[in-house]
């Protein structure tokens, strides 16, 4: 136990500190945004990803999130495991066919209003895999998209800053 | 290589006509009659041969089907040629446990039938295309004729279980974590797992299909993405598979920068694995020192390489980024710096009694069941299967550096964890001598000149990936284009061992045996 108390101070706090981006910035990140969350919802965001069809690149980054670096929930945004809990949908991914109904029950299972996030660049515009017999392509092609994060995966730092440039301040 | 000639020696005494090429120093080609299909599976299976693979290629009116064996290191790659009319093929999964769901896949992608084989259910198609039409046929086109909306598939027959008490728990495919989907039936009494079965697929995005028609850049790119977490170790499969095919030796450099970049993955996701596992049973310190500790990782490879997965950097040929001699000193204070870090966390890990009372004994597969199935890379190793392709069928960098190969025997969800930490480890030294290697060789020698393959050539790219043996078919077709490409990610056999695994543990422990295996739903579904 000792060993855990002395390795916890040793390390210290590392949190970063991390602004939204500025409107200028949102284009040179790959970030655009559709639609604003409006201001009251501002501050508690709860986020359900869905893995439409990536190849889980996008969800290390996600992951990476929660570490002590960028600690996401010290801004109100919380991963729920629930589209019924949720605001904000984060898609990853082209949308697999075989996840296409799966994809749009849990649009159906998320209240209103609700939000979604098209992360990546198969989330995007389909990315290294296209529209086939197999995927539907990007996310748009399904629900629709309130804000489109590109990169192969976006880095944590991209994801961070597109999450807080979303709400209205 | 004394078993090889015993089982050769059975074969023809069985009176099978083999005709056999070795197509590299660890591959062996062995073409036979299809008529013979299951025995040379007997006999392979009694002479104790993993079956590692298998996969099919269309070639005009015909096609050729392909299974991969695999013995101390030295394969063997049979291959059979049936008619197109009415494909069919006595079925390997009556021998072999590990060939089931690689032949249902094949049948729902060629429409190749396998006799007998045990179970008749679909694996990869869901309801994205008819039961009687086939993608990776020629005539099938890349678009297919899809419905506006894929109607989910109802029609899957799961096995059923009855009695007092009996429940069933369905799970999936969208999980309650930040996870990629799938489908899990659990029957249960009370909170004990009885029975666990996988429906997997939902991630297929046509990779194979879509393979068809690129260049050697267009591949490469497209196997970084077979799975994201293993984006070095599969593109390198391909890279190799292509190098094979086209007879392109790369620079010693080069693959010594393959090998770092190889081993920085294995590091980084035992890393994330090793706190992932301690988060799944709730021991937040441990979780996130080891996220602390991944993400400095990852940012050093995009310092240095400008991706923190080291995406799409090996390419047919070599690799396309040097690492200097600055870089190099970078990575080996890092090393030290880890592990002081280590030094640290594990022995404060170790000590904690509530972890040990959660993964010790928990998880438990069996070195019989492991073997019965195949089952590779760490998780194989923590159930006494005691193989590694780095090792044992080695590859430029790793035929003259001393490879340890980490063994635990106890099968538990302990074992994976400690095998992970041995591994970290053993990469951290490989790392050490291959910068210590790249000092001795001139900067910038990363590329060998392209020669465009033979219409038909193939080659098969063997490695170790961070999750155990990958296996990558690639063949071409004229002016330099894919013709098939055919990864098999470790995952698309160790998924049956994790429905044995968790039988006879409790329900809540299901997301910590899971973790503690992390199989690629991505990877296997293609």
């Amino acid at each position: 136990m000792f060993d855990i108390f002395k390795k916890i101070v040793t390390t210290g706090i590392v949190t970063e500190t991390y602004k939204a981006a500025y409107d200028e910035e949102l284009a040179t990140l790959g970030i655009e945004i559709k639609h604003r969350i409006d201001k009251q919802f501002s501050g508690s965001l709860a986020i359900r990803q869905v893995d439409a069809g990536s190849c889980n690149g996008c969800e290390l980054e996600i992951h990476a999130l929660n570490n002590p670096f960028y600690d996401v929930e010290r801004f109100g945004i919380h991963f729920v495991a629930s589209p019924r809990h949720a605001d904000i949908l984060l898609v990853t991914g082209v949308v697999s066919r075989h996840m296409q109904t799966a994809l749009l029950r849990t649009y159906e299972a998320t209240p209103d209003p609700k939000w979604v996030i098209a992360m990546g660049d198969c989330a995007t515009c389909g990315g290294e895999f296209g529209t086939s017999y197999a995927s539907c392509g990007a996310v748009s092609n399904v629900i629709p998209v309130d804000m489109t994060i590109s990169g192969c995966p976006p880095t944590p730092l991209v994801l961070l800053k597109s999450l807080l440039s979303l709400m209205e301040k | 290589m004394s078993w090889k000639i015993t089982f050769l020696q059975q074969i023809v005494e069985a009176d099978i006509f083999v005709k056999s090429t070795q197509i590299s120093p660890h591959i062996e080609l062995c073409q036979i009659d299809d008529s013979h299909w299951q025995q040379i599976a007997q006999i392979a299976k009694a002479n104790q041969l993993r079956w590692a693979a298998g996969f099919a290629v269309q070639s005009g009116e015909q096609f050729h089907v392909h299974a991969c064996f695999e013995r101390k290191g030295a394969y063997l790659l049979f291959r059979t040629t049936i008619n197109g009319a009415k494909p069919q093929l006595p079925s390997q999964a009556t021998v072999y446990a590990a060939a089931n769901r690689s032949e249902r896949h094949t049948h729902d992608l060629f429409g190749i039938e396998f006799l007998q084989h045990p179970d008749s259910r679909g694996w990869t198609r869901h309801q994205a295309w008819g039961r009687h039409e086939y993608p990776l046929r020629h005539d099938f086109s890349v678009t297919g004729t899809p419905a506006e909306i894929t109607p989910p598939d109802t029609s899957y027959h799961f096995v059923e279980a009855h009695g007092v008490g009996v429940y069933e728990i369905p799970v999936g495919p969208v999980h309650a974590g930040i996870i990629e989907p799938g489908h899990f039936r659990f029957q249960a009494v009370g909170e004990l797992i009885l029975n666990l079965e996988e429906r997997l697929g939902y991630v297929h995005k046509g990779i194979e299909k879509i393979a068809e028609g690129r260049t050697p850049e267009g591949l490469a790119k497209l196997a970084g993405r077979v799975s994201g977490d293993t984006t070095v170790s599969h593109t390198w499969a391909a890279c190799m598979a292509m190098e094979h095919a086209a007879g392109v030796e790369i620079p010693r450099r080069a693959a010594l920068i393959r090998g770092i970049f190889a081993e920085r993955e294995r590091i980084a996701n035992h890393l994330g694995d090793i706190g992932a596992i301690c988060n799944d049973v709730a021991f937040t310190f441990a979780f996130m020192q080891m996220m602390r500790l991944k993400e400095l990782w990852c940012r050093t490879n995009y310092e240095l390489f400008g991706h923190r997965f080291l995406m799409d950097k090996i390419v047919a040929g070599g690799v396309n980024i040097d690492i200097n001699d600055a870089a190099g000193k970078f990575m080996l204070i890092e090393i030290e710096d880890l592990r002081v870090e280590l030094a640290q966390i594990i022995p404060a890990i170790d000590l904690s009694s509530s972890l040990e009372d959660r993964i010790y004994t928990a998880g438990y597969l069996s070195p019989q069941t492991a073997e019965l199935f195949g089952t590779l890379g760490f998780v194989g190793r923590a159930s006494g299967q005691n193989f590694d392709v780095r090792r044992d069928a080695p590859y430029a960098p790793y035929e003259n550096v001393k490879v340890k190969v980490p063994l635990e025997t106890q099968g538990d969800i302990a074992s994976r964890f400690w095998v992970r930490y041995k591994e970290i480890n053993a990469s951290l030294k490989l790392i050490e001598q291959f910068i210590a290697q790249l000092e001795l060789l001139p900067e910038g020698d990363l590329l060998a000149p392209w020669t465009i393959p033979d219409n038909g050539s193939f080659g098969l790219g063997i490695v170790e990936g961070w999750r155990g043996e990958i296996i990558t078919y690639v063949e071409f077709g004229r002016n330099n284009v894919i013709s098939r490409f055919y990864p098999r990610d470790p995952s698309q056999v160790n998924w049956e061992p994790l429905e044995k695994a968790v039988l006879n543990n409790i329900v809540p422990d299901f997301p910590v045996c899971n973790k503690s295996f992390n199989c690629s739903y991505s990877g296997s579904d293609l």
